[in-house]
């Protein structure tokens, strides 16, 4: 491999943030001034190339110190880490949050997806746009879901320097989401995470237990709150123990595909191969879905030992947190857990005095929806394009690094402390006989108390939208975010559970439950849906990167029209679909069509 | 005389092709089984000498069990397989596959395209005179070769050949995503600028005639490019002593082209600056 860098140098600033992270470079050969040694031998080989996965560490690095990413900059990264500039471009390029053209210090993300839009995103888009125009110093982007559904209107503010600073302004409105934009640093402290859970404080929780109650900073608080009692606990279970109560409580992913966990904890626990890798898959980006965030920002503690326990059951000794980019509070909070945890040797070379070492690294994701998708995150973090791989292989036989990988999500993760503590068969006892434990649902829309609910498995839906006080005149409900799908207000009878939902031809998904009063136009929902496919496609494939395109299109010609006039595209809309999810790569394209079919299908979109 | 390594004897998996019974080495993808078998299945991003990234899904086959179509190009077959190439539904992926390239780029001088497009039933016209495509114009930067990438399918065989498949340059790399995604050097700048090498091994594996010879390119564009009139030698380049196979392609008595076949055990289609473009001075007739 011989690179070539081309002549753009770094400014100081850019350089002073690459070896910020990085170290000062120790010779001419990755980016130093050249020396008599330098002239003697070449540095480089495989130990140079194995620090790939910095590239997007590295490039979060520049972005966040200068707000884009130059030639220059680029240029020096690749140098320090031998990566080709061609590739790393293409991998800067494929993330939202990075720019490789010059743009103002702020970049305001003004969210303009489903309950944003139903709560007024547009108007509030316009006048912050109007507020801040060419010359403010901002730069305003309309973004998909920002996770703050519950808070709707959303806007995040990212003012780059050192440190960064970032601001969150929700409900927004235009002054206050101005405010934020020209002074993150002075802009109102957020409500507390506790504020996103109705239920806080109520008997009876188990995941959500803790989140409004303890001081998320404190470990010791976490401590005196039950924390760490399911680590000892597996410990004396030993690791083939916990994968046995894993595997009888009937947990299954709580991400939307559903797999057993105990299963997938087994198959990479038995793999020969070395090492292990553990992740957390924390990049929700599903519209609608909010829950990770409010764990994270919550009860962060919670995360870093069901970590732990992973970790220890299947043989991992490195953990990774896939976190979402646009979450500066959670990624503080977890920041701060892992620190403490690690001084206090809940971390570390030897946990607890168990002779177990485990450690968490949290990589933090640049806005792509796609990398939520377990191979496409295991390219991101080892620094290539977010594009998911094809399976077979799966991730438990050749995941991250190519090697042996359990991936889960935060929902899925802190389930195991309560089938811990509790027991499998206690914990098997809540919910129903093949859905079992607690279920986190983020009800967002028209809604009195919009939030992160949790439920046993086997409530209706009914049930949730009256906890969540549902607004009268309801036209719709989307279940499982924007690849799930909508059901009418006649059906809200549908049990929450896996079997029910599908039954019900439906499906859980992630947990979204959003709910659409008639004032919401449907077809500019739907819209809003394709052009989020369109968006978040990787590229990688044609049904998917050309067909979200065409789907797109024909829903704008029909977002006017009802009834015949609408028979031809729906047609071409339902031929595309079809084969988007037949032959597609990734879940992505597969379900890209779902929402908008069910909402032809079940709610007659367009009669 | 050439010693052909035999490697270790494979076992054969027995599984069925359209029902009939079929015998594949172990390791053999469905493709390789279907064409043994004599099936015709299509495919644009497969290629011979790299590894499949099976992107374009024109290759889909139904495999009983399986929740989707699966791409024969990079599937490996196992034994009890049930495959099944010709169903409607196979066929319907395939089309609508065919449609959404064919309205996206321009597949003109992509081989075989326009006879799939017929046997498919594919009409790239009806999404409308405002679908959206990639119109761009050529880019003409160097003397030696032209990037078309209105013809790009985006099938990465270009930017593997360039990577760590064959020639390690490592020049061009996807950039952007989704419809936006591209080949691309980094920051879009010229190819002069790059690490290109103009080995060629990228105009070797486009499957579309996004990349192509200059020679090439300004004939077609003079109307003067006629693939029936030429005639292919294969030679051994005379530049270095590693002994590369040059294919040459010659109209009117000029090398129009120079190729290099993908059979070779040393090179696999592989060739250097010199070999693929140096050929001037053999016709250099003054
Ligand atoms: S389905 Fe879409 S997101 Fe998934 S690999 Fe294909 S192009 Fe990428
Ligand atoms: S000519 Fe060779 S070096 Fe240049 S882009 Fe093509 S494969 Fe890469
Ligand atoms: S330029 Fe050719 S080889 Fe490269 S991706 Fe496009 S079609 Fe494939
Ligand atoms: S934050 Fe706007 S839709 Fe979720
Ligand atoms: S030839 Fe198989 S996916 Fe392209």
């Amino acid at each position: 491999m011989d690179l070539h860098f081309g002549d753009s140098k770094p400014t100081d600033d850019e350089r002073a943030a690459v070896d910020a992270l990085l170290g000062l470079p120790e010779s001419s050969w990755e980016g130093a001034d050249r020396s008599d040694a330098d002239l003697r031998w070449a540095r480089g080989g495989r130990a140079a190339r194995n620090r790939r996965d910095l590239l997007l560490p590295g490039l979060h690095a520049i972005n966040d110190r200068v707000g884009w990413i130059s030639e220059g900059a680029l240029g020096y990264l690749c140098r320090r880490l031998t990566v080709p500039p061609a590739e790393a471009y293409g991998v800067a390029t494929f993330y939202a949050m990075f720019s490789v053209a010059p743009r103002p210090t702020t970049v305001l993300h003004v969210c303009t997806d489903l309950a944003c839009t139903a709560a007024g995103a547009s108007e509030l888009c316009a006048g912050v746009e109007a507020r801040l125009g060419p010359g403010s110093g901002v730069s305003v982007e309309r973004s998909p879901c920002l996770g703050l559904c519950e808070r709707a209107p959303a806007a995040l503010a990212i003012r780059s320097g050192d440190p960064v600073r970032t601001a969150v302004s929700a409900p927004s409105t235009v002054r206050e989401a101005v405010v934020a934009a020209s002074a993150p640093d002075s802009a109102p402290e957020e409500p507390p995470a506790g504020a996103a859970v109705p239920q806080a404080g109520q008997d009876g929780l188990v995941l959500l237990s803790r989140v409004g109650v303890v001081d998320p900073s404190s470990l010791d608080d976490y401590r005196a709150h039950g924390g760490y009692t399911a680590l000892r606990r597996a410990f004396e279970l030993g690791p083939a123990g916990v994968i046995r109560e894993v595997t009888d409580s009937g947990l299954v992913g709580r991400g939307g595909a559903a797999f057993p966990t105990g299963r997938k904890w087994q198959a990479t626990a038995s793999q020969p191969d070395r090492p292990h890798y553990l992740v957390c898959n924390a990049d929700e980006s599903e519209p609608g879905t909010f829950k990770d965030r409010v764990i994270l920002e919550g009860d962060p503690y919670a995360l870093v030992e069901a970590m732990t326990i992973a970790a220890y059951a299947t043989g991992a000794h490195h953990g990774h947190v896939y976190l979402r980019g646009e979450y500066p509070r959670a990624l503080r909070r977890l920041e701060h857990a892992i620190t403490q945890a690690r001084a206090r040797g809940f971390l570390g070379d030897d946990v607890l005095g168990q002779g177990y070492a485990f450690d968490i690294e949290i990589r933090r994701g640049a806005g792509a929806y796609i990398c939520g998708e377990e191979t496409a995150l295991f390219n991101s973090i080892e620094g290539y394009r977010g594009e998911p791989r094809s399976k077979p292989p799966f991730p438990v036989e050749k995941g991250l690094f190519g090697k042996p990988t359990v991936e889960n999500n935060v929902e899925t993760l802190v389930n195991v402390l309560p089938i811990l503590t509790m027991g499998a068969p206690a914990y098997a006892a809540i919910g129903t006989g093949r859905s079992t434990g607690p279920k986190l649902f983020c009800v967002s829309g028209s809604v009195d108390r919009p939030g992160i609910y949790e439920l046993p498995f086997g409530a209706t839906l009914g049930d949730l939208l009256e906890l969540s006080g549902v607004r009268p005149r309801l036209r719709a409900v989307l279940l499982g975010g924007a690849a799930g799908g909508f059901v009418r207000p006649d059906e809200l009878d549908i049990p929450l559970t896996f079997e029910g939902t599908r039954e019900a031809g439906t499906t859980l998904g992630s947990g979204v439950v959003m709910a659409f009063d008639d004032t919401v136009p449907l077809p500019r929902l739907l819209l809003r849906i394709a052009e989020f496919f369109r968006d978040e496609s990787c590229g990688q494939c044609v049904p998917c990167r050309v067909g979200t395109v065409r789907q797109q299109e024909a829903l704008h010609r029909i977002a006017e029209r009802t009834g015949a006039a609408a028979a031809d595209d729906i047609a071409l809309l339902r031929e595309v679909g079809r084969a988007m999810r037949d032959a597609s790569i990734c879940g992505l394209g597969q379900t890209a069509w779902n929402a908008v079919e069910s909402a032809i299908d079940r709610l007659g979109a367009y009669e | 005389m050439t010693v052909t390594p035999l490697g270790i004897p494979r076992r054969l998996l027995e599984f069925t092709i359209d029902g009939e019974p079929v015998r594949a080495p172990e390791g053999s993808t469905i493709l390789d089984a279907c064409r043994a078998a004599g099936k015709d299945v299509p495919t644009l991003c497969q290629g011979d000498t790299l590894t499949p990234k099976n992107a374009c899904r024109v290759c889909v086959v139904e495999v009983e069990g399986s929740r989707t179509l699966v791409p024969a190009c990079s599937r490996r077959a196992e034994p009890g397989m049930e495959v099944r190439t010709g169903t409607e539904r196979a066929r319907h992926s395939r089309k609508i596959v065919l449609e959404l390239l064919a309205s996206s780029v321009d597949l003109s001088t992509t081989p075989q395209a326009a006879g799939w497009i017929k046997e498919y039933e594919a009409k790239p016209d009806r999404f409308g005179p405002d679908a959206a495509r990639l119109d761009e114009e050529p880019r003409v930067d160097n003397d030696l070769y032209v990037r078309d990438y209105d013809k790009c399918i985006l099938c990465y065989k270009c930017v593997d050949a360039c990577g760590d498949q064959w020639q390690n340059s490592f020049a061009i790399s996807v950039s952007g995503r989704g419809f936006d995604a591209r080949i691309a050097v980094e920051h879009d700048a010229p190819l002069t600028d790059s690490a290109c090498v103009y080995c060629g091994n990228c105009i070797e594996v486009c499957p579309t005639g996004a990349l192509s010879f200059k020679s090439e390119f300004d004939m077609r564009a003079a109307g003067t490019w006629d693939e029936s009139a030429q005639t292919e030698t294969t030679t051994v380049c005379a530049y270095c002593g590693v002994g590369c196979n040059l294919t040459l392609h010659v109209q009117d008595n000029e090398i129009v082209k120079v190729t290099s076949p993908h059979d070779n055990p040393v090179t696999h289609g592989n060739l250097c600056i010199k070999g693929r473009f140096g050929y001037q001075h053999v016709q250099n007739r003054d």
